[in-house]
């Protein structure tokens, strides 16, 4: 049994983790739940040998362990799989997984044979169909997820913390994780999971933890819990559910798009994105479902001006034919692109909450043409964290110290802020607790009632259905449906999901 | 309250190059009665104002993530340039044409010219996609091998006393390098603190990927940023050139070593996003005044590099710990 006693960690003075007391039974899987920025990933870090300065005991079977660091961690047999995904992206997909503990043959030469073995393996397990020399860079954060799994199976470890293992992977590739978690239990590891998809938990966990502001505030086992009872001890109150869905028509077309065909990066590959056409009207949302490879973000990045040279297609803003060859003639044309994996592509780590958001509208902030203003930059800064309820102290805090839900929304923010009339969000709460998820569905209605168009690229079905006035499902680079939501259900729009991998 | 921690910081890691200052100038100063004289002082100041010149185009580069190797060559070329265009003009017998220049003219050119010659290094690195350490040492090469052609290898002197004003003339009781330093170091601190481009410049460097998706034309920014990096190297070279009423063929080597020690002294990372011009400036004075000292000190120039170097890897050392804690 792995315990945490009077656990605090303090970052600059403030207090990420106050007198934590948790146990973690082997065996089992525990669900560690809470709100974004309660504390859970830091606890983890903590447990894991990230983080070494902290005040408490952590005991492993009945021994104070004193971790000096994570590899002592891993040979003690405790992994992470860490929420922000840490791979190197210049290497390949083995080289990853052998990140430090390289195997040698006797004379003292990297064994590149067994390694490349040993990962197909790993690859096999979590069901990963990806040339184990691919540099990790060349992947999609879904499949990301997926290595970084497969590298904490290698290790053997005892206990495995997954810090929200499933945000981008879409629903085939979580019951597979299921699987895998499911024979990990019964080999009698200790299982940690983290996740806010509530209806995962229900299936997966055995018993849960609950965090609030940095404390535990209960713990028991989940058969005995209710969905509701569980969001208002995360909350400390009950939650409203997102408004439901307006059964409006859409009339006036914003974006159009009219046989978008995508190449490949390979000479020979087949396309990415075939003859791909639908509207977008103002007001509507759009939910884009698909599995892990169907082409979603592909599509939205083309529709962004990222492919200038591989696609070809017609794009029509407010039926005015245009032609988007970078970003900039993207944003220009009121489109504004939510990316699916923050830390390369949303934020600026390193930086201020504030300079991540108003990054995108400096223009606006001039004055005298050149000058920054200042004040105007703050006001707009402590105006979004105000309006999607970023946890935070300062606008001037370090975006890179934020939880990884709180993380999120500065991307959402920096988008808003250059009021965009098409809004393509890929993956929006991935990592979002359910309150700020509620939070984000209802601005998404309150941007659309404003006449924004949006276009939201899901793993996850409910969301689409929650959250959307309109599906489109991809499989394989093709739209294989269009239809209102009325009438999705999960089956329907899953048997469209999978239906090019059946026929083919 | 957070906040304010972060400025003291900030604040901190200051006081600590000042206080490594401060006692750099106390040890020279114990050793040798005459750093602390008023003509030695101008001395440095003035020697400074070429490397602060150099620094603040490199520190915007390195802002970028990226480096200038070129800048050495760059201010010889330049300074040839305009001490050339000065004396001789330029002269085509089989045309029968002269175009003679004022002080202005030449200065110009000079100063067009390393903007071009930067503008150059940038182009190479977004058209083709080159590593900015390679295109840069190519240029590197190339801009010596111009400046040798131009100056057919001999020195080009004698180039007037209103010339030689740039160089070692005083305003207001202060030399003109140390006025035109100051006028550099003031516009690009403005430019980095307070100015869209300076935020683009730090996006760039932070996370390039997250700039793009912004909207940032990178290619822009960073065309811009090497030009400002040649024409600041061409100042240089005109001071130079000035300072000693002529442009020799092989002036400004290992300047570029000069310029990226002040930049990673000044706290700046080589790693591009973080850093600042003030941090730079600290660095080049620090480097000022241990040349000189060690110069006063009568080391010999074999331990005179030793000890430059370890110096630099103190002040990044300690740099690092202070930004650890
Ligand atoms: N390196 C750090 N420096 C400063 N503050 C930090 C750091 N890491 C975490 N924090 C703060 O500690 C608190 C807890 O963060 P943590 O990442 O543990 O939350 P979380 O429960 O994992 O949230 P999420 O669900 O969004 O991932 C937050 O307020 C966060 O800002
Ligand atoms: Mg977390």
């Amino acid at each position: 049994m792995l315990i945490a006693r009077n656990i605090t960690k303090k970052f600059a003075g403030v207090v990420a983790l106050n007198n934590v007391n948790l146990e973690l039974h082997p065996g089992k899987v525990n669900a560690i739940i809470g709100e974004n920025g309660a504390g859970k990933s830091t606890l983890m870090k903590v447990l894991s040998g990230v983080h070494v300065d902290y005040e408490g005991d952590i005991i492993f079977n009945n021994e104070v362990l004193q971790l000096t660091g994570t590899k002592d961690a891993e040979a003690k047999g405790i992994v992470i799989i860490h929420q922000e995904l840490n791979l190197v992206p210049g290497l390949s997909i083995t080289e990853n997984i052998f990140l430090g503990r390289e195997k040698c043959n006797a004379i003292g030469i990297l064994d590149k044979k067994e390694m490349t073995r040993q990962t197909q393996k790993l690859l096999a397990k979590v069901k990963l169909d990806a040339d184990p020399a691919a540099l990790v860079g060349s992947l999609k954060v879904g499949q990301q997820q997926l290595v970084e799994i497969a590298k904490a199976l290698y290790t053997n470890a005892s206990v495995i913390i997954m810090d929200e293992p499933t945000s981008a992977i879409s629903d085939k590739e979580v019951d597979n994780l299921f699987v895998i978690i499911d024979e990990l239990r019964s080999e009698g590891k200790t299982i940690v999971y983290i996740s806010h998809k509530l209806k995962e938990l229900f299936t997966i966990a055995d018993r849960f933890v609950v965090m609030r502001d940095g404390c535990t505030v209960e713990s028991g086992v989940m058969a005995e819990m209710t969905q509701d009872a569980l969001i208002r001890k995360m909350t400390g109150r009950a939650v409203n559910g997102p408004a439901g869905n307006t059964k409006q028509t859409f009339t006036e077309p914003v974006l159009r798009v009219q046989n978008i065909n995508l190449k490949s990066t390979s000479r020979h590959g087949a396309n990415v994105l075939t003859d791909i056409s639908f509207t977008l009207h103002k007001g509507e949302i759009v939910g884009l479902y698909g599995l892990m490879g169907a082409g979603r973000t592909e599509l939205m990045e083309t529709l962004f001006g990222l492919h200038p040279k591989r696609a070809t297609g017609n794009i029509f803003v407010h039926e005015q034919q245009v032609h988007i060859q970078t970003p900039i003639q993207a944003i220009k044309h009121g489109i504004a692109l939510v990316p699916e994996d923050r830390k390369a592509h949303g934020l600026i780590l390193d930086q201020k909450i504030k300079t991540n958001i108003s990054i995108t509208v400096l223009n606006q902030l001039e004055k005298w043409g050149i000058v920054l203003h200042n004040k105007k930059e703050t006001r707009l800064s402590k105006d979004y964290i105000q309006r999607l309820g970023i946890k935070t102290y300062s606008e001037n805090n370090i975006a890179g110290n934020l939880s990884g839900g709180n993380q999120q929304k500065i991307v959402l923010a920096k988008w808003l802020a250059t009021n965009p009339r098409i809004l393509l969000l890929d993956e929006p709460t991935r990592g979002i607790d359910i309150n700020a998820r509620f939070e984000i569905y209802n601005l998404m209605k309150k941007l659309a009632e404003a006449g924004m168009a949006i276009l939201l690229v899901s793993s996850e079905l409910p969301e689409i259905l929650t959250a959307s006035d309109r599906v489109l499902v991809m499989a394989e680079g093709r739209l294989t449906a269009d239809m209102p939501v009325t009438e999705a259900t999960e089956s329907n729009v899953l048997k469209y999901a999978i239906q090019h991998n059946i026929t083919a | 309250m957070i906040a304010i921690q972060k400025n003291n910081t900030i604040n901190l890691a200051r006081l600590q190059s000042l206080i490594a200052l401060v006692t750099l100038c106390a040890i020279i100063a114990i050793l040798s009665d005459k750093f602390l004289t008023m003509d030695n002082g101008w001395n440095v100041l003035r020697q400074i104002a070429v490397n602060v010149c150099i620094s603040v185009g490199m520190t915007l580069i390195v802002l970028t993530a990226g480096i200038d190797l070129s800048v050495g060559s760059v201010l010889a070329l330049c300074g040839a340039i305009t001490a050339g265009l000065l004396k001789n003009g330029i002269k085509m017998p089989s045309a029968d044409l002269f175009i003679g220049f004022t002080i202005l003219g030449a200065l110009l050119a000079g100063i067009i010219a390393g903007a071009l010659l930067g503008w150059f290094n940038g182009f190479v690195i977004t058209k083709f996609k080159v590593p900015p350490f390679v295109a840069t040492l190519a240029m590197l090469t190339i801009a010596r091998g111009l400046t040798m052609l131009w100056t057919q290898g001999h020195p080009i002197s004698n180039l007037g006393p209103a010339f030689s004003v740039i160089g070692t003339g005083w305003f207001l009781g202060i030399p003109v390098p140390v006025w035109i330093a100051g006028m550099v170091v003031l516009i690009a601190s403005f430019i980095t603190r307070q100015t869209r481009l300076g935020r683009y410049i730090y996006a760039i460097g932070g996370n390039e990927n997250a700039a793009i998706l912004s909207g940032i034309s990178i290619n822009k920014v960073k065309l811009i940023v090497y030009s400002i990096a040649g024409a600041l190297a061409a100042v240089g070279g005109i001071m130079v050139t000035s300072r000693l009423d002529s442009a020799q063929p092989n002036a400004g080597t290992g300047y570029e070593l000069d310029a990226i020690a002040a930049v990673v002294i000044g706290g700046t990372s080589l790693s591009g996003g973080k850093g600042s011009i003030g941090g730079t400036v600290m660095g080049a004075v620090i480097i000022g005044v241990l040349n000189n000292g060690l110069v006063l000190l009568n080391v010999s120039p074999f331990w005179q590099q030793v000890v430059k170097g370890a110096v630099i890897l103190i002040a990044v050392i300690i740099d690092k710990g202070g930004k650890k804690k």
